[in-house]
């Protein structure tokens, strides 16, 4: 009993030991390398964790950051509303399939950062802009993931629901739980999708945002703050990814253990 | 999308009906779509804003006549291509190391999660201050396209059948020829996916760049007539834009074609054709 536990702790601790061991040495090793540098485009981490405080942990948070992070979250939500809503009727209908044929493959191939001057003409400088451009973006790769996989939903499965005389919506409800794995694979590219038509629009049009504070820095060439900035963002983009699998494996569970597919090495 | 379900929506696909009247139903989609949107914008929009249809296939047709969009499709798709080859070249090479030293894969797996959903347009302002336009396009390019050729290569390497493995051990294929024989054509078929995706991906950032920091290409030629008010002719760029991305899509499914013509999803397409 007791050296089970003994070789669990021991197990985790290299498993942590594994996970944190590159990170925490190339991190070191920035840092020790960098400390003496006079290069003004590379300033030493020291100065750059330094601008990260005094920066991001202001009021700059509630004017820069907070925004950008609302228009990410409805953009994406919207996607995601109109993506699995259209892809499910793409994916279940084949007239409805082969009438967007041709145009959802247009939409799937033309590259989301496009849209942006698009909508600026259209719709003009604005919240409803970025937002529109962000779910614009993103909506694709849910859309076709969701009509994927309620196709190739087992055959089985519906002829089973049938026979026993299910009424419609449990069976909608069905097909949609079977697409699941697919939607989700959408889903995780799309979260990639929208965070940088975020940042790209921020760029592009903004007076705030995260996209624009960094540019910002670089045009006044405050350097340690728009490294501060590139950090956040890379943070971000890491830290949504860990949400988002966390939310997939839960959602996920019945079918890791359906299949017995495990995503991790 | 995995070949196996593709080989079976295309089995579901035929069933469904004939190609025929797929196309047909096809092109009635898309009358419908340029109809509405003809409709839409003459009754909702100024047409200074945003152009009907009637007016923005007649410029696309003049541009497609003008060296400068030939010159600038020309730019960006040469950025996608040197950005593709390097990621390819970069994802292999790393993948292969990463993925067939066990200790490697252990030690690096976190590093590779936390790097690869790092937007690469986060590169935009350090590399501005030391590299050129169209250089740090080019790796926007590379980086993007590398994570997904280097997540592939591991995917695939993951997939290898050990009794394959065991099989070439007992036969004495060296390490090298279990590589030839065994790993890489386990790989392939991924590599396939990965040159699927990362063409539009390719295409996306190219024009970002443009966008972005005016790199020469078709999303600085995008932006400049947005910022001189040539709305039409800009619209007309977007839908050209699209047109290069289909163009790309296509080479890339020919490609994957051809690489894998051995490999059974390709086979049975082929052959119930």
């Amino acid at each position: 009993m007791k050296t089970s536990v003994v070789v669990g702790l021991n197990r985790g601790a290299r498993a942590a030991g594994l996970a944190l061991g590159l990170p925490v040495v190339l991190f070191t090793g920035w840092w020790v390398l960098s400390a003496d540098s006079t290069n003004i485009f590379l300033p030493p981490l020291s100065r750059i964790v330094e601008a990260f405080g005094q920066v991001w942990l202001s009021d700059v948070f509630f004017r820069d950051v907070l925004p950008s992070l609302r228009r990410l979250a409805v953009g994406y939500a919207a996607a995601l509303l109109v993506g699995v809503g259209v892809g499910y009727l793409v994916g279940r209908w084949s007239v409805v399939r082969e009438l967007t044929g041709p145009i959802l493959a247009y939409f799937r191939v033309l590259p989301a950062p496009v849209l942006i001057p698009v909508l600026l003409v259209a719709v003009g400088i604005g919240d409803a802009t970025k937002l529109i451009v962000i779910a614009a973006g993103a909506v694709w790769p849910i859309l076709l993931n969701t009509a994927d996989g309620v196709r190739a939903v087992d055959d089985v499965q519906l002829d089973t629901a049938a026979a026993y005389r299910l009424r419609s919506w449990t069976r909608h409800g069905l097909i949609l739980r079977a697409a699941t794995p697919q939607v989700f694979a959408g889903a995780r590219q799309a979260l990639g999708i929208s965070l940088i038509v975020m940042v790209v629009s921020e760029m592009l049009m903004s007076t705030d945002g995260l996209g624009f504070t960094v540019i910002r820095f670089q045009r006044t060439f405050a350097i340690p703050q728009m490294w501060s900035g590139v950090l956040l963002l890379g943070l971000l983009g890491f830290g949504l990814a860990k949400i988002f699998e966390l939310i997939e494996r839960r959602a996920l569970r019945w079918h890791r253990g359906a299949t017995g597919r495990e995503e991790s090495w | 999308m995995t070949t196996s379900s593709r080989a079976q929506a295309h089995a579901r696909g035929l069933a469904g009906g004939g190609i025929a009247s797929r196309r047909i139903l096809g092109i009635i989609g898309l009358l419908l779509a340029a109809v509405s949107y003809e409709a839409v914008t003459r009754a909702f929009f100024s047409p200074l804003h945003v152009p009907p249809l009637s007016a923005i296939l007649p410029r696309a047709a003049e541009l497609l006549t003008e060296a400068r969009f030939w010159t600038a499709t020309g730019r960006t798709l040469l950025v996608a291509a040197v950005g593709l080859l390097i990621a390819l070249v970069a994802g292999v090479v790393v993948g292969f190391a990463v993925g067939s030293v066990r200790w490697l894969l252990r030690v690096t797996s976190s590093t590779l999660d936390f790097l690869r959903p790092v937007p690469s347009i986060v590169l935009i302002p350090v590399l501005v201050l030391v590299l050129d336009v169209a250089q740090i396009t080019v790796l926007l390019v590379a980086v993007s396209c590398f994570w997904i050729v280097l997540f592939q290569v591991l995917y695939g390497l993951r997939d290898v059948d050990q009794v394959a493995v065991d099989t070439a051990r007992t036969i004495r294929l060296g390490r090298l020829g279990r590589i030839v024989h065994v790993t890489w054509p386990t790989v392939l078929p991924y590599l396939g996916t990965a040159l699927r995706l990362i063409v539009s991906v390719a295409l996306a950032l190219a024009v970002t760049g443009g966008l972005v920091m005016g790199a020469a290409g078709l999303g600085e030629l995008i932006w400049s007539s947005q910022e001189s008010g040539e709305f039409t002719g800009m619209y007309a760029l977007v839908l050209l834009t699209g047109g290069v991305g289909i163009a790309l899509d296509m080479a890339a499914r020919l490609a994957e074609r051809r690489l894998l013509h051995w490999h059974v999803a390709t086979r049975r397409e082929v052959a119930v054709r």
